[in-house]
């Protein structure tokens, strides 16, 4: 090998020309969301695995309970317990996507992509506001592609519907995925994620009024479920999605408090708060973090 | 040369009581290879890590690329390029996806980036395999890919962090081929570590590292000047005997263990066939060679950089990257 190279090219290397950061770190945001969305779509196997736990639910959970219960359930709403069921699988689906997606970053600390992002001449928040961006569009889609299974449940549904879900699921998507994101910031280990979000994800899903009407309940549960993000994310998703289903006070079954119904976009607003709140909780541990 | 690229003054790193790097100065000039050759836990992974500004110096100051890694970090950043240690690409993506993400974070201007992807990996010959994932690559792709990746924001300094550990001979040989034809055609600045002797060979120049310490600085050749001459090995079944003998009729103190003795001569040629004809114990074989770093290193320190060290850490790596490759 030639290595005595006696003269020595001068030519230094011209430095890319230099972009200031917050530009660069806005364009930082796109790609890293580009990467969990390419990640996704090339997962072929997660996505067929991710619609096998929803319809298990539905068709195994759902039917049974659905026989067992039989006309005692709604109590004159006119809706079935799967029908009932239906929308909450539909959250439960993009609350379990929303915070597993999170799961990358702890993956990718673990083996070392997170390096070659968190040395980039970036802001640090980009990498928190990127992946939770990444996480919600996920979640989203892994909720919304459930829409397919409205006719076998019973559920009409049109396309002012649709319209209304898409920022309904990506607002239980966002504060969700930046709840999954903030525990991730904080995590050095997949076994330690894997434990804490198992300890937190599972009480709220239980908690969130996706299997259970959330009235007439014992009162240390009624407490709980209303301070669960995830009910507000999901009861406005059950109103609309049951909106046609000739459901009569449909309402009635989702949260209350003080037996008042809260409005849609109230709720929207609390589960968008949420979301913010934790982003920012995640942006600030980027930025600690070494 | 007075241009330099890399400037450190009193590099000092401590984390507690324990100096990793206990105060390190050095200049490294434009389009040099400059290798940083130490054992492990010599401060030499601490060092690099404070000149691309992962970790901030407890005292000391250091220009790079003609920005002060405490000052201004980002704009440092921007000026080099790194290949960590550890493997950090996207196996899930293509090779091409892990250039694009790359080039979009460094903020490469678009109409330059499909060019500058296309170029590097021409050079590092991996333009066939643009579009397969990652995770079928073998060792040495991955590392082609990463140098290829550090490059792609032109960036006047590019950092190796152990850049061929853990990989075979040949590939080491090709990943050096590679490295010189960067500096050749972009005349970048390299600067590396490494803790194999060998290839602090190619090297324009060597700094090596001991406790945290410059012990010695310039290049192989003036390194090897130090140990003065030739090293000559012989064995005996009389060590003790032989090396009392070499001391009294020769004049030279032999050092060695298990019936092995070497000694560091001015005209090796001439003073094997004196060892030869003088001594009355028994000399079952005789070596001449030219100093290599391996006897800078046992002169400076006086102790080797031992092998064991770095292959139970190969088989560390081997382990958890076969593993890894389960899981994913």
């Amino acid at each position: 090998m030639s290595v005595e190279t006696a003269a020595k090219p001068v030519v230094t290397a011209e430095p890319s020309a230099m972009v200031d950061t917050r530009t660069a770190s806005m364009r930082a945001v796109y790609i890293i969301w580009y990467r969990d969305i390419l990640r996704y779509w090339r997962d072929t196997w997660r996505l067929v695995a991710s619609l096998a736990q929803p319809l298990l639910f539905l068709v195994v959970f759902g039917s049974g309970l659905s026989s067992s219960l039989g006309g005692a359930f709604g109590r004159g709403t006119g809706i079935s317990y799967i029908q009932f069921m239906y929308p909450g699988i539909i959250g439960m689906s993009i609350l379990f996507t929303a915070i597993f997606g999170a799961m990358s970053i702890v993956w990718d600390r673990e083996f070392g992509f997170l390096k070659e992002v968190l040395v980039a001449p970036i802001d640090r928040w980009a990498v928190a506001i990127g992946k939770a961006l990444g996480g919600t569009t996920q979640a989203m889609i892994q909720g919304l592609i459930l829409l397919v299974l409205a006719p076998f449940v019973g559920v009409k549904l049109n396309l002012l519907t649709l319209f209304e879900l898409v920022p309904l699921a990506a607002v239980l998507a966002f504060g969700l995925a930046s709840f999954g994101v903030a525990i991730a910031s904080m995590m050095k280990s997949l076994q330690g994620f894997q434990v804490v979000m198992n300890f937190l994800m599972m009480p709220m899903f239980f908690l969130s009024g996706a299997l259970f009407p959330l009235t007439n309940l014992p009162a240390w549960m009624t407490w709980l479920t209303r301070i669960n993000p995830a009910s507000y994310g999901i009861d406005p998703i059950r109103r609309v999605v049951l909106a046609n289903s000739g459901a009569v006070n449909v309402d009635s079954l989702g949260l209350t408090i003080n037996s008042h119904v809260l409005a849609i976009p109230l709720e929207a607003g609390i589960m968008l708060a949420f979301g913010a709140v934790l982003l920012g909780v995640a942006v600030v541990m980027f930025q600690r973090r070494d | 040369m007075a241009e330099t690229v890399i400037e450190a003054k009193g590099l000092v790193k401590k984390y507690g009581d324990l100096e990793a790097v206990a105060g390190i100065d050095l200049e490294v000039h434009p389009g040099e290879i400059f290798g940083f050759l130490g054992p492990n836990g010599a401060g030499k992974s601490t060092t690099i890590s404070m000149l691309c500004t992962l970790l901030a110096p407890t005292a000391g100051a250091a220009r790079v690329a003609g920005v002060d890694v405490v000052h201004d970090p980002a704009a440092v950043r921007q000026r080099i390029g790194l290949v960590f240690q550890d493997p950090s690409l996207d196996d899930q993506l293509t090779a091409r996806e892990n250039l694009e993400f790359h080039a979009f974070i460094y903020s490469v201007p678009s109409p330059e980036r499909r060019r500058r992807i296309d170029e590097m990996l021409d050079m590092m010959q991996l333009t066939d395999r643009a579009s397969s994932q990652v995770k079928t690559f073998s060792g040495g792709m991955k590392r082609r890919l990463e140098i290829a990746r550090g490059m792609l924001h032109q960036p006047q300094i590019l950092f190796l962090d152990e850049p061929t550990l853990g990989l075979d001979p040949q590939t080491r040989k090709s990943i050096w081929t590679h490295l010189n034809e960067l500096r050749g055609t972009k005349g970048v600045t390299i600067f590396m570590t490494t803790h194999y002797m060998d290839e602090a060979e190619y090297c324009d120049r060597i700094a090596i590292i001991d406790h945290g310490k410059i012990v010695a600085l310039g290049t192989p050749d003036e390194l090897k000047a130090m140990v003065g001459g030739d090293v000559v090995t012989i064995t005996s079944n009389q060590p003790e005997v032989a090396a009392k003998e070499i001391k009294e009729l020769l004049g030279v103190v032999p050092s060695g263990d298990n019936g092995t003795l070497r000694m560091e001569v001015a005209d090796g040629k001439s003073f094997v066939p004196r060892v030869v004809r003088e001594l009355t114990a028994q000399v079952e074989t005789v070596s001449l060679r030219r100093p290599s770093l391996d006897d800078v290193f046992l002169k400076l320190t006086g102790r080797a950089i031992r092998e064991e060290e770095v292959s139970t850490r190969n088989f560390n790596r081997q382990m958890a990257s076969r593993w890894m490759g389960r899981r994913r």
